[in-house]
């Protein structure tokens, strides 16, 4: 089905079954540990070995010598493979650095061998007795040394009008400098696979968000064809962006298996995750804006710097400042510098999540300067058309209706505009705002159905449910599309040996998978109408039923002792060059920070979204709040730390690199605006599980302001970067 | 090699295991009771919870030969699809989690937290050591702190534990 119009009235619209608070379909397995996950098929998968990876211990340099024999002397040793014999690897397509490196070392534990044993204990214990020799050489790790040697990248440039004339003209300008430090996504659950090979094919269960991206790169990695690589990903232990690429743990894995002729398992051991896998980059972000007196802005520009291994990509902060603000004059540039750290990639809202750090610091500074409420500031600014081709408008834009509702409910009218003004008790108070933006992006996704003879819908595709619902909301997809109840429809995902899937990446997944289903349900709306000899157009599926006017039989029925199966993709047009597609939304924070020792609390926090339909309330306002939480990580806390001389993160496991835990977070309201996109797919959905991080770093940074009168630009704002500005405690 | 014989979920199990193996281990890779998870082996995450002879543990921090004679409830032991706990019904009621991963280790430490505050064990924001301990959100957030939940789900899983102990309240 290409769908390349606008959304009419379609099956959905009864929101029956879709746009209901149900319950995960998941929930039951998930909470009793019954739901098997990639390091957990013991079903599928008897007696396997178990491989421990080790890392390179040098961020650039050789490997001048290994020396395995009393790994391989070790007890239980079953295989030990390093890239000397590994045999002829390729490199995935999403990959920068290559997955077993050897003898060429490219990051900091860079997988550099696997060893394969009898026991998990055994495979540890040799993997200590492997001997490996370095001659490392210099790197380039250091993002504000090499800022100057950085490229610039023509992905996200743009130039509007005059900008420098127009900044240097503006009554009121900002001239500010903002940096984000490198994160990790720190998913609950390590990277894990288990290999095992049927003759010349290899099956793996993994933990992946892309499962056709990643089945493609192993074969590519592994010099296979694709058809021969199946990979399988029920239940996925959280992603964020760090499980949508082929990583080591598959790759190990599968070399492991055929060097030890059994199934082997693989988890990346905690320690090694952070420099191994990918990273959230750091960024240099440099914003101007100049505005009248009156508020509107009439230059605005954004400017990043990031750094990534070379081949790799920039962190495209400045994405949503092209979009986000009216202003006649507008320039945004990436320039990319090569740094020889781990590989950079997506993590939650690529691009938006640090852009909006700063960029709405930025405002709030501007706000302060022209004196107004900073609210009132973007509402000013607000523009239902792409500022840098004003033919082209917002498919949908409630930016403005997200700020004035968030305002009104959070009490935003008790907020002292004047900083350091608000005590309770030890407590200094201050509440902090920021609109949040992410871009609506569409994917092609196709789905398999079978409608059975007892009138059960089963829904196959590669889609991958990471926490964000996916189950549930294809089972309420096609309950709607074919009139069953929720529990006559049975999901299953994350194989690919299903229809190829939009995956679950920048916010895309919920609206496009389900329309693949919807896509799906169509055509089999048509088989059972046709099979039935009912005009489609007229049939109504409702209560297990089709009925076309005075005529009816069950689905079970039209099914027939055979069932019936059906399957479709669901491709999309030009609507969204048409139209720019986006999501918005506002966040208000209010923080504590204690007087004398800087202790930053936030008490409360509020975020209002306008994101096209919601297709499960509660789930997507799970979504909202996990993100909102990942916001506070990265204001307060999170920050992969640097050894710049050495050029790895040394803060590389759970207990170093701090995230929010349950005494962080406080209650947290979500608001979703009543709103359909037809713009977006026939779901008139939209994506959530990014926009809900986006803002919430910069709102609480303007919180903290407000509640101390100290401006930190430089994330994390940890109070050693503010406690000496702190106002005289008496 | 050494034997130990514990009890899991009510059932005795001798198992014969290298010293080396921690009891996260021994639960999932011998036992195959995978519903506790393994989330950084280093008692930094807390998704490998379980109750030992009614005290939370992370068990990737104890060896299996430890445990002789101890009786141990994972997830698996508290509740069951079918027959859940109610604990685990209000953390789908509430939808206090996501990915699911951490579930189990926040599940287990819910329902001995809860226990805690009746046995009246103090924690870090317990105000009068003397007095009861009471079911409040800041004690209920300050003892599940070492349950890690990256999906952010905290705000609901506090309403799951709020609901239950008022229930048996
Ligand atoms: S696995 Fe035991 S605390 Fe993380
Ligand atoms: S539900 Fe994913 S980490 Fe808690």
């Amino acid at each position: 089905m290409k769908f390349d119009t606008p959304a009419t009235t379609n099956p959905i619209d009864r929101m029956k079954v879709v746009g209901q608070p149900i319950d995960r379909i998941d929930g039951r397995l998930k909470t009793t540990g019954q739901a098997p996950y990639a390091y957990e098929q013991n079903d599928a998968v008897r007696d396997p070995a178990y491989g421990y990876v080790i890392g390179a211990a040098i961020a650039k340099g050789r490997i001048t010598g290994m020396d395995l024999r009393a790994a391989r002397a070790a007890p239980g040793v079953l295989a030990i493979v390093t890239a000397e014999n590994a045999g002829p690897l390729g490199k995935g397509d999403m990959n920068t650095a290559r997955l077993l490196g050897g003898p060429e070392v490219d990051h900091y534990h860079q997988a550099i061998a696997v060893v394969v044993a009898e026991t998990f204990e055994q495979a540890r214990d040799a993997a200590q007795r492997v001997r490996v020799d370095y001659a490392p050489a210099g790197g380039a790790f250091d993002l504000a040394a090499a800022r100057d040697t950085a490229k610039e990248v023509d992905q996200s440039a743009s130039s509007v009008g005059d900008f420098e004339g127009a900044f240097a003209a503006a009554a009121v300008q900002l001239d500010a400098t903002y940096t984000t430090p490198d994160q990790s996504h720190a998913m609950m659950e390590p990277h894990a696979s288990i290999a095992a090979w049927q003759g010349d094919r290899l099956v793996v269960w993994t933990s992946n968000q892309m499962i056709n991206w990643s089945a493609g790169d192993l074969a590519k990695t592994l010099k296979l064809p694709k058809e021969k690589v199946r990979l399988i990903s029920p239940f996925i232990g959280g992603g964020f962006g760090g499980k949508l690429f082929l990583r080591s743990d598959a790759v190990m894995a599968a070399l492991g298996s055929r060097a030890a002729k059994r199934p082997v398992k693989v988890a990346l051991q905690r320690p090694l995750m952070m420099n191994n896998t990918t990273h959230r980059p750091a960024t240099i972000q440099r914003i101007r804006i100049g505005a009248a007196p009156d508020g509107r802005i009439g230059a605005i520009a954004h400017e990043s710097w990031s750094g990534d291994l070379p081949g790799g990509g920039p962190e495209t902060a400045v994405d949503q400042t092209r979009l986000l603000y009216a202003g006649a004059n507008r320039l945004t540039q990436l320039r990319l510098a090569v740094l020889d750290l781990p590989e950079g990639n997506a993590m939650r809202a690529p691009g938006e999540a640090p852009g909006l750090m700063a960029l709405e610091i930025a405002m709030d500074e501007m706000a302060e300067k022209l004196g107004m409420d900073p609210v009132q500031f973007r509402i000013v600014n607000d523009t239902q058309v792409d500022p840098n081709d004003p033919d082209r408008p917002f498919s949908q834009r409630q930016l403005v209706k997200c700020l004035q509702l968030g305002a009104e409910r959070f009490g935003w009218d008790q907020r002292n505009p004047r900083p350091g003004q608000s005590r309770q008790g030890r407590w200094l108070t201050g509440m902090g705002m920021a609109s949040a933006f992410r871009n609506n992006l569409v994917m092609k996704s196709a789905a398999r159905l079978r409608l059975d003879s007892r009138g059960e819908v089963t829904v196959e595709t590669d889609m991958t449910d990471i926490g964000t619902g996916s189950y549930t909301i294809i089972a309420q997809t096609a309950a709607e599309m074919m009139g069953v109840p929720i529990d006559k429809v049975t999901v299953r995902l994350g194989d690919s040996s299903f229809p190829v899937s939009a995956g679950s990446g920048g916010q895309w997944g919920a609206n496009s998978s389900t329309a693949g289903v919807y896509a799906a349900c169509m055509k089999l709306r048509e088989a059972v109408a046709r099979k039935l000899g009912f005009n489609s157009a007229d049939a109504v599926f409702a209560e297990g039923q089709v009925r076309s006017g005075n005529r009816g039989a069950t689905l079970a029925e039209a099914a027939g002792p055979d069932g019936i199966v059906v399957e479709d993709i669901l491709e999309y047009g030009d609507l969204s060059k048409r139209f720019q597609q986006s999501t918005f939304g506002a966040h208000f924070v209010e923080v504590a920070v204690d007087a004398a020792t800087g202790e930053a609390r936030v008490r409360r926090m509020l975020a209002v979204c306008a994101a096209g339909r919601i297709l499960n309330p509660k789930t997507a306002r799970s979504q909202v709040i996990g993100a909102m939480t990942m916001g506070v990580g990265a204001a307060l806390m999170e920050e992969l730390a640097l050894d710049k001389r050495r050029g790895f993160f040394v803060n590389h496991d759970l207990a170093g690199y701090e995230v929010p835990v349950h005494a962080d977070i406080p209650h947290q309201e979500v608001i979703f605006l009543d709103e359909a996109d037809p713009i977006s797919s026939p779901m008139k959905a939209k994506g959530v599980g990014e926009l809900g991080l986006c803002g919430v770093g910069a709102a609480i940074a303007n919180a903290i302001h407000n509640a101390t009168g100290v401006r930190v630009r430089d994330y994390p704002i940890t109070l050693d970067k503010y406690l000496d500005r702190l106002p005289e405690a008496v | 090699m050494s034997k130990v014989s514990f009890s899991v979920n009510g059932e005795v199990r001798d198992l014969e295991l290298d010293t080396r193996t921690t009891l996260l281990d021994a639960l999932r890779e011998h036992l195959h009771l995978t519903g506790t998870k393994k989330g950084c082996d280093h008692g930094q995450c807390g998704a490998c919870t379980v109750i030992v002879d009614g005290r939370r543990i992370n068990a990737c921090l104890s060896l299996a030969v430890m445990h002789e004679g101890d009786a141990i409830t994972t997830v698996e032991g508290l509740g069951s699809p079918e027959n859940l706990h109610p604990m685990q019904a209000a953390f789908i009621k509430h939808d206090g989690f996501q990915c699911g991963y951490c579930t189990p280790g926040q599940i287990c430490s819910s329902v001995a937290v809860l226990e805690e505050i009746k046995a009246g064990i103090p924690s870090h924001v317990t105000a009068d050591l003397t007095a009861a301990s009471q079911v409040t959100p800041e004690e209920i957030r300050e003892r599940m702190s070492g349950n890690i939940c990256r999906c952010g789900a905290y705000s609901n899983i506090l309403d799951a534990i709020t609901e239950v102990a008022e229930r048996q309240a």
